[in-house]
Parts: structure tokens; C-alpha cells; sequence
């Protein structure tokens, strides 16, 4: 397969604080990159160095072939560029924005009007309002037709959906699937577990480090042991309970259950028992699929055990 | 449930032609954790800020604590706790010195300022780095701080406006042990998040689309009603009727 992207040990440190440690990936060329992580994790540093925004201490970056420091310049007419902050210009208007970025690209919005259709659409009866007085999900929407406007064959996209409620995040994976299919090659970053899923690779990131990485389906179940699913009435009681079961190694809220592993993968033969007698009513467990959620809390566990 | 701590009746805010919040009616429970959720722009923020006494409602009633959001604001504020993803704490001030700041601001003396310091960094283990700018803290542990921070004065009600954004799993679910903690202490907990995972663990959720209230039930009454899977679930088809997704 070809390779949009290749890292190969790319270190990166400020004052102080080592951001990235010897990182490598490859990215194949149209297809979504995701690299899933929290705040303060490495992953802007990683997208800054792509975007030939910041310079490596170690290591070297490509993009279709031409490297971030050398070639700068050439990759900067072939890239777009989402920041996580909102950075177009609040008081131009939502129409203004886009042509600005279309000007500095040398095209126009005319000619590239058919890859952002699908998303400008639902921003464009706002065409005449300044982009400061857009609603979070509209901001996004316009920040992503900017970005996109030139036609690049990178689409750098720095956690577009934080802060943006769970319907819109929805619509704008929906359009990041599509976009693929325009043959433009996405790294996008993100801190919810289940938009990992949506990605066609996936690493995760943790201190500056790659955890793990591979499908989204690989990673999840890289899942070493057995996880079960436990619910009772209370959801702090069962979480205490099972905690002082014994056999628990670890117990933890998982959306509507909570998620347990076993010293030999699965329950005691006593634990009904134990529940009743702290007082649970309604005590079940079962043998659950991992998610990549079990999998990053796993790999982070192992982290800071090591560290 | 037991005794409402937040009683609305019939809220309604305009800003000029617009509805923010169209005749809402709720109760919250004493030691309940409320999921407050809704879509960008649904109007939690307006709801949020009147029963915090920030902002006077054009019409209904509402009172928190007990106390009327028209003519007690001041004694409201004295008996809520808030907190945000955005601002929280002073970053170019010590651990210690932000708490003294909240609990000084809160007419706590001194000598139970100290004590109760002791308790919350022992909480977070972390009595060593006391001392250490918020600045240098990483993000989780400042989230952790600051929901303690919030409810240092033994609030009735703590607000919690997007508490968790950002922050890795394993933090997020000590955090809401933190929540947990509080309300098993009868501390109400009123949150938002765009965490639908998070949704679940609350006792009841409340679901606003276009400033209304839409659904408010138990996450498994919901599941049940909607005969949905998931609140996840429940969410989208309150907040984009009629379309179908596949994450």
C-alpha cells in the first residue's frame, strides 16, 4: 500500500517537558489516521510537525514523500490544516473566511465548491454572519470548508469535535468518511474512545508515547484476559462491592454497567453470594467484548505500574 | 425521590424573539447526580445560569437551595458550588493559595481552611506538592482539584458545566468517583457532558432539543422508553429526529 505519511522516531521537547518520544507511524494514503489520546498527550506536537508548523528534535517526517522540514514549502500548498483552536477570522463573515483561504491557496471557491458542498451546505444560509457569532458545531463546519477549500491531499484536523455535542460529532465523522473517499488522506485527532472506532488506523497516545496501534478492531482486541459485565441497583454500591471481592483485579463505570476483571479471568463460584451479603439486590455478570476503551485503560494501567 | 432541591415551574427566557428555555418544569432530588444534557445550542447554558442565580428568568419559577432565583440570588450563590472545563482555578497561584482564595471568598475561617486542605490533598494523594503552581499540574489532577475546590464549602447543589472534556479514561472515571463521593455525602450534583458514557452514570437525565425538555427519566427508564440500547442512543434521536447513524 502506499504511504501518505511515515514518521520514524520523531522526538519533540519544550522547556522542560519531553512532548513526544520517538514516535513512528505510517499513514496509507485516503484513509483516515486516527490518533486517540487526552489533553497534553503529544498528539498536537505530532500534528504541528506534520503540518510543517514545528521542527522534530529527532527523527524524520514525510509526506507523499517530501520531508516536513526540508520541503516545507511544497507541502504547505498540498496541506490543510484544522487547529484545535478556532483560528479564522472572527470578524469576517462566514462567506468572506472561506474566499480569504481560497485567495491565499491561489484557486477559488467556485472551482473546489464540490468537496465541501456536503458540509458548507448547512453553514451557508449564515453566508453574511461574522464567523466570531457561529455556534461551536457551525465554527467547526466552516473551520473544516476552509481547510479544505485548496483541495489538499493532507487534511490535518486537530480534535475537530471537542466541545461539540454527540450529534454533531455523528455528522462530522459521516463527512470525514466521505472525504476519504475524495482521495484525501486525513490525520485527525481526537479524545473520545468511540470515534476510534470510525478510523480506519488507530494509535494511542499517552505522554508523548504510541501505546498501541493498528485497526481499530486490531487494537480492541489486543485486550489481554477476560472482560466481564456487572450490574446491580446501585452503580457506586456494585462499583465498592466489587471492589472488595477478592478476585476482583479491577472494576470500573462503564457506560451503563461496569466493566470487571477476574485474578483467573472469570468470577469466583461465591461471588452472588458475596454481592447479597453487601447488600446488592439484582446482582448479574457476564463475559463482555472488549472495547477500545478497556484496551487504552489496560495499556495505561501497564504505564504507570512501569513508570 | 427524596426531598426536591431545585424546583422549576413553567421557566421560560426569551432574548428577544428567541426561546432559550420554553416553559421547563423540573425537580431535582437532594444527593441526586442530574445529567443536564442537550445538543449545542439547546439552552442548558441559560438554564444553568439562572439557577445559579446569574441570570433572572422572563417567566416561571424557580428556586434552588430554597431560594428564589428572583429576589435570593446572592443566598444561592452562597450555597452552590460551580465548576468548568474552561476556568476553574488560578494557574499562576499555588494549590494551597487557590483554596485559600474559595474557602476566604466563602467565609470559612482559617483554622478550618487548614484542616479541611489536609483532608481534600489527602484525598488526591498529594500532600507533598501543595506548593506547585496549578500551572505545572497536568490536566486531570487539576480537574480532580478543582471538583473538590468547588464543593470545599459543603455546597447543597454543585454545577458541573462539561467537567470532564478532554480528560484521558482512567482520570474521567476517578473523577466521577469524586461525584459519586459528593453525593453519597447528600451533595446534589448537577452535570453536563457530550460523554454519553457518562450519561449512564447519573440517576436521571434530562434531555433538552430547541429549549425544551424532551425526556427526563432514570438512564434505564430512558433505554426502556425509547427502547433504545443506549442513552447514546436516545440522545440522537431527540436531538436530529428522523436521522439515522451508524457510530
Amino acid at each position: 500500500m502506499n504511504h501518505a505519511v511515515e514518521a520514524y522516531g520523531i522526538s519533540k521537547s519544550f522547556v522542560g517537558t519531553r512532548a513526544l518520544s520517538d514516535i513512528s507511524f505510517v499513514a496509507p494514503a485516503s484513509s483516515v489516521t486516527g490518533f486517540i489520546g487526552p489533553d497534553g498527550s503529544g498528539k498536537t506536537t505530532l500534528f504541528r510537525i506534520a503540518a510543517t508548523l514545528l521542527i522534530p528534535d529527532s527523527g524524520t517526517m514525510s509526506v507523499f514523500g517530501s520531508d516536513t522540514v526540508r520541503d516545507y514549502k511544497k507541502l504547505r500548498t498540498i496541506t490543510g490544516y484544522m487547529p484545535g483552536r478556532f483560528s479564522l477570522y472572527h470578524d469576517l463573515t462566514v462567506e468572506e473566511n472561506l474566499n480569504f483561504y481560497a485567495t491565499v491557496f491561489g484557486t477559488t471557491v467556485k472551482k473546489n465548491y464540490h468537496l465541501i458542498k456536503e458540509i458548507y451546505i448547512h453553514i451557508e444560509p449564515f453566508a453574511n454572519r461574522p464567523a466570531g457569532k457561529l455556534s461551536g458545531g457551525m465554527k467547526q463546519k466552516l473551520a473544516l470548508s476552509c481547510a479544505l477549500i485548496h483541495k489538499p491531499s493532507l487534511l490535518i484536523l486537530d480534535e475537530p469535535t471537542t466541545g461539540v455535542d454527540a450529534v454533531s460529532r455523528k455528522e462530522f465523522w459521516d463527512m470525514l468518511q466521505n472525504l476519504r473517499e475524495k482521495e484525501i488522506t486525513i490525520l485527525v485527532s481526537t479524545p473520545y474512545m468511540d470515534e476510534a472506532m470510525k478510523c480506519d488506523s488507530v494509535s494511542l497516545v499517552q505522554s508523548g508515547r504510541i501505546l498501541a496501534t493498528g485497526t481499530p478492531e486490531a487494537v480492541r482486541r489486543g485486550f489481554a484476559g477476560k472482560v466481564w459485565h456487572a450490574s446491580a441497583g446501585g452503580k457506586y454500591n456494585l462499583l465498592l462491592a466489587l471492589r472488595k471481592y477478592p478476585e476482583t483485579l479491577t472494576a470500573e463505570p462503564f457506560g451503563g454497567s461496569v466493566h470487571v476483571t477476574f485474578r483467573n479471568d472469570m468470577p469466583g463460584t461465591d461471588i452472588d453470594r458475596f454481592m447479597e451479603a453487601e447488600g446488592l439486590s439484582g446482582f448479574s455478570v457476564s463475559e463482555a467484548e472488549p472495547a477500545i476503551e478497556d484496551r487504552f485503560l489496560q495499556l495505561m494501567r501497564k504505564r504507570s505500574a512501569s513508570d | 425521590m427524596t426531598d426536591s432541591i431545585i424546583q422549576v415551574r413553567d421557566l421560560v427566557k426569551k432574548f428577544g424573539s428567541f426561546t432559550a428555555n420554553d416553559h421547563l418544569t423540573f425537580d431535582v432530588g437532594q444527593g441526586e447526580i442530574f445529567g443536564f444534557l442537550g445538543a449545542n445550542g439547546a439552552g442548558k447554558t441559560t438554564t444553568i445560569r439562572i439557577l445559579c442565580g446569574l441570570s433572572v428568568p422572563t417567566s416561571g419559577e424557580a428556586s434552588v437551595a430554597g431560594f428564589s432565583v428572583y429576589r435570593q440570588s446572592e443566598q444561592i450563590k452562597r450555597n452552590i458550588g460551580y465548576m468548568c472545563q474552561k476556568f476553574s482555578l488560578y494557574d499562576d497561584l499555588t494549590v494551597r493559595e487557590n483554596i485559600l482564595l474559595y474557602g476566604g471568598i466563602y467565609g470559612i475561617r482559617r483554622p478550618e481552611i487548614r484542616l479541611r486542605t489536609e483532608a481534600l490533598l489527602e484525598r488526591l494523594s498529594f500532600r507533598g506538592s501543595a506548593d506547585i503552581l496549578i500551572d505545572r499540574l497536568p490536566l486531570g489532577l487539576k480537574q480532580k482539584l478543582a471538583f473538590l475546590v468547588a464543593v470545599f464549602h459543603n455546597p447543597k447543589i454543585v454545577f458541573l458545566d462539561e467537567p470532564t472534556g478532554g480528560v484521558d479514561p482512567v482520570t474521567r472515571r476517578s473523577f466521577w468517583e469524586l461525584i459519586y463521593e459528593a453525593a453519597a455525602k447528600g451533595i446534589t450534583v448537577f452535570v453536563t457532558t457530550h460523554y454519553m458514557d457518562e450519561a449512564e452514570y447519573c440517576d436521571r437525565v434530562s434531555i433538552m432539543s430547541n429549549g425544551r425538555i424532551v425526556a427526563l427519566d432514570s438512564p434505564a427508564g430512558l433505554r426502556t422508553t425509547w427502547k433504545a440500547s443506549s442513552v447514546d442512543e436516545v440522545f440522537v434521536r431527540i436531538a436530529r429526529p428522523g436521522i439515522n447513524f451508524s457510530l
